[in-house]
């Protein structure tokens, strides 16, 4: 919306009015609900009924793997309101933002593999049976038919099922490079050939089979890559869906929800205490203090006035706000850091899985060896189709189906066993990096702590001085005036009755006792010197200020898993935007030696590049818009569920669960997956050592290439599922 | 060796009546919530007729 003067106010309200019936018919009539606690047939029974009964609510279908509903309603319906239904029905339920979760309604890649599976597996049991006869001692035209019958099967599954590796080699050729995929194109390209060529000459050796149960082995491995890596997907993106980026709009004097899509600069928006800023603005209404702990890292609220200006990301305290928008969506500042990750991932050093570095050493050789194979008959023989077949038995027999198998194998097992402990694997490679980490970096504020105080001098305090300041600090959702009432409260102390308690937004809370003045608030409002320490002072009449001192609250585990880390000979560092006493208390109660403080976003990723330059391997936790950066420039990340979406699409892990104690075990999950990968390409090399002599010297027939091909990829599954448990 | 005649075409029509039964399942959309399947067979709702749609 523009900012234009017009004379008659009409004219300026009417584009408003146009512009607000707008919006409101852009309404989605498709409600996604997460419902995390939904467990059983009765539960989907109850939730799907109590939802069909709700007026303008088309249908309702729960998926319990996805412990999802989505309903079809009327567009005046609102999720809210469902939420609320279900709530009443004893069912936890949130909102999910459909627009981010339409992208993963369908796995339309993960449904074409499993189709081409499907049509691999059923061709090569066809054709496995037909070449079983052959074997076991079909002859003459009996044996011309069944081979025949084979090729009719085989080109076509081929060409469909197939297309994946060939669409990959291509592009790795055409880049001028060699994958895994090279030698598996030409192995199924030459089996197919050399049997095709042997068939039509009554030849007695086809392989078909082979070209089959290889293309079936490796989609298979494919198939188990992309799943693993979907649900991962899927995952993070409920976590992101979760945050319904909604504003109140305030335009013409009233009140309007819209999607923070929808805004444009300009637009006054209203935030209320708890809310977080959806834009970049300058306050034009209200007095409050702001949490900028995502952004900074410092754990103090600091005060927001009149014409101060406020940042996406920011979180508002005490008083609502009214804000005019000046940078919305991509401009805000939570959107510009992007540009920082952008820096730092360009000085990531590129890392090359185990898969693809077993490839950049088994492509060529692979080639060079049936190549000499090829040659050394052809001058032996002189036989162009004895040269030819024997070529082709060593690319089918050495082919990388166990060596396709290896990685996926143990990635899917491991993957699935962090997920059920609450951490979801995001990026392909990073159980690797994971397993090579040597150094950890915590993030401070939202990471280690909850991000919510708590009262260290609570034993100090007066049981009268706490009991006017629970009084005052009952009514506000400031968190340090929660952090007064529950201790409080665990200390058995009740709070007294005062007159005229009222918030004084930015400031703190007075009130009055037997006609004497009560406050409780910042330093400077009562007539304190504020120290270093997050504190709030209580005044009562002409007497001393008192102290109330807090400390961040440690998040669950945070304890154990600096520990476990320390004892596995990790060096822990931490690393926080927050002041310098703060850090050092939290480093000295964590017993981690190496602390950082005052760190800006840009510090972070500096000392951590530093780091790596020095030849560690560095795991970064983090959470906030200052830790993006961070999280980027480690060799390996971690960020917890609540952090910043920003912070959480930057790192390769994200924790479900508010604990931290995963971690430790995490860097042993990982390191014996790397293990498992890397006793998966001795088992299928010693394969290769066995078989591949046999092919060289031409003994090698199609029954024994079909052996040596599922025996190796059957103990590398079976290798791999070890791991579970 | 004439019963070859039958046996293998009669072999390859079954397995793929197999794989087109899969493959309508797959396009059904029947393994978007393979728990929440698994377990709506035990309610008993829709157990004396099918859901209207």
């Amino acid at each position: 919306m523009s900012t234009s003067i017009s004379a008659c106010p009409a004219c300026s309200a009417a584009p408003a009015a146009e512009d607000l019936a707008d919006r409101a018919a852009q309404k989605d009539a498709r409600l996604a609900l997460s419902l995390p606690s939904i467990h059983c047939a009765a539960c989907i029974a109850a939730v799907e009924r109590r939802l069909a009964a709700e007026p303008g609510v088309k249908s309702a279908r729960v998926n319990l793997t996805l412990k999802r509903a989505t309903i079809e309603a009327e567009p005046e319906v609102t999720a809210r309101q469902l939420v609320e239904v279900l709530d009443g029905i004893g069912y936890e339920a949130h909102e999910l933002d459909a627009g981010t979760l339409s992208a993963t309604q369908t796995d339309r890649a993960g449904r074409e593999l499993l189709m081409r599976l499907a049509v691999a597996g059923f061709a090569s049991m066809n054709v496995m049976l037909l070449s079983v006869s052959v074997w076991s001692g079909a002859e003459d035209a009996t044996r011309d038919m069944f081979h025949w019958i084979s090729a009719a099967i085989t080109l076509p599954t081929i060409a469909f099922s197939g297309q994946p590796f060939f669409r990959s080699a291509w592009g790795a050729l055409r880049a001028g490079r060699l994958n895994m995929d090279v030698p598996i194109v030409l192995a199924i390209v030459l089996a197919v050939v050399t049997s095709l060529w042997e068939t039509s000459l009554s030849g007695e050796h086809a392989y078909f089979d082979a070209a089959l149960t290889l293309t079936f082995f490796l989609l298979a491995g494919r198939y188990l890559d992309h799943r693993t890596r979907a649900v991962a997907r899927s995952a993070a993106e409920e976590l992101a869906a979760l945050e319904v980026p909604r504003v109140t709009l305030l335009l013409d004097g009233q009140e309007r929800e819209i999607p923070a899509a929808e805004l444009v600069i300009g637009d006054i928006i209203l935030v209320r205490p708890g809310g977080r800023m959806p834009v970049d603005g300058e306050i034009i209404e209200g007095q409050s203090e702001l949490d900028r702990s995502l952004l900074t890292g410092e754990s103090l609220p600091v005060f927001a006035g009149v014409g101060q200006a406020v940042s996406a990301g920011e979180v508002n305290l005490t008083g609502p706000l009214k804000i005019r928008a000046s940078a919305v969506g991509e401009e805000t500042s939570l959107h510009r850091m992007a540009d920082l990750v952008a820096i730092a991932e360009s000085g990531r050093s590129k890392y090359t899985s185990l898969a693809d570095a077993a490839a950049k050493l088994y492509a060529p050789g692979v080639h060079i060896l049936s190549a000499l194979a090829f040659f050394g008959w052809l001058l032996y023989a002189g036989d162009m189709r004895v040269a030819l077949n024997i070529a082709a038995a060593v690319l089918i027999i050495t082919c990388p189906c166990a060596l396709g198998l290896a990685v996926p194998a143990v990635t899917t097992a491991a993957s699935g066993k962090l997920f059920r402990k609450g951490m979801l694997i995001k990026h392909e490679t990073a159980l690797e990096r994971l397993a090579s980490v040597d150094t950890v970096v915590f993030d401070k504020t939202g990471t280690l702590t909850e991000g919510t105080p708590e009262l260290t001098n609570g034993a100090d305090v007066p049981a009268e001085d706490m009991a006017l300041a629970m009084a005052l600090a009952e009514g506000s959702s400031h968190p340090l005036a929660r952090a007064i009432c529950a201790a409080g409260k665990a200390a058995g102390v009740q709070p007294l009755t005062l007159d005229a308690v009222q918030e004084v937004p930015g400031f703190g809370a007075e009130g009055r006792l037997a006609g004497e003045p009560v406050r409780l608030g910042r330093a400077a409002w009562v007539g304190a010197t504020a120290g270093d320490v997050t504190s709030t002072w209580l005044k009562h009449g002409a007497a001393a200020p008192v102290a109330f001192e807090f400390s961040d609250s440690l998040r669950a585990g945070a304890e154990e898993a600096v520990r476990a880390l320390k004892a596995a000979g990790k060096d822990v560092v931490l690393m926080s935007g927050d002041t310098r006493p703060a850090v050092e208390a939290m480093a000295a109660r964590l017993g981690i030696a190496t602390w950082v403080a005052e760190a800006l976003p840009s510090d972070k990723a500096e000392q951590i590049t530093a780091l790596a330059e020095a030849g560690h391997k560095v795991l970064m936790v983090g959470d906030g818009l200052n830790d993006t950066a961070a999280l980027t420039a480690a060799h390996v990340s971690i960020s917890p569920a609540s952090a910043l979406d920003a912070a959480r699409v930057a790192s390769d892990i994200v924790l479900l669960g508010g604990n931290l104690a995963p971690i430790a075990e995490a860097t042993q999950t990982a390191q014996s997956a790397v293990k498992r990968i890397k006793e998966n390409f001795r088992i299928a090399t010693v394969y290769n050592i066995i078989a591949v002599p046999l092919a060289v010297a031409g003994f090698a027939t199609p029954l024994i290439a079909a052996l040596a091909m599922s025996s190796s990829s059957i103990t590398v599954s079976l290798n791999a599922m070890r791991l579970r448990g | 060796m004439n019963i070859l005649s039958y046996l293998i075409p009669i072999s390859l029509i079954l397995g793929g009546v197999g794989l087109g039964f899969f493959i309508y399942t797959l396009k059904t959309n029947q393994y978007d919530d393979p728990e929440g399947d698994a377990r709506r067979i035990l309610s008993d709702a829709y157990d004396d007729k099918p859901k209207p749609d």
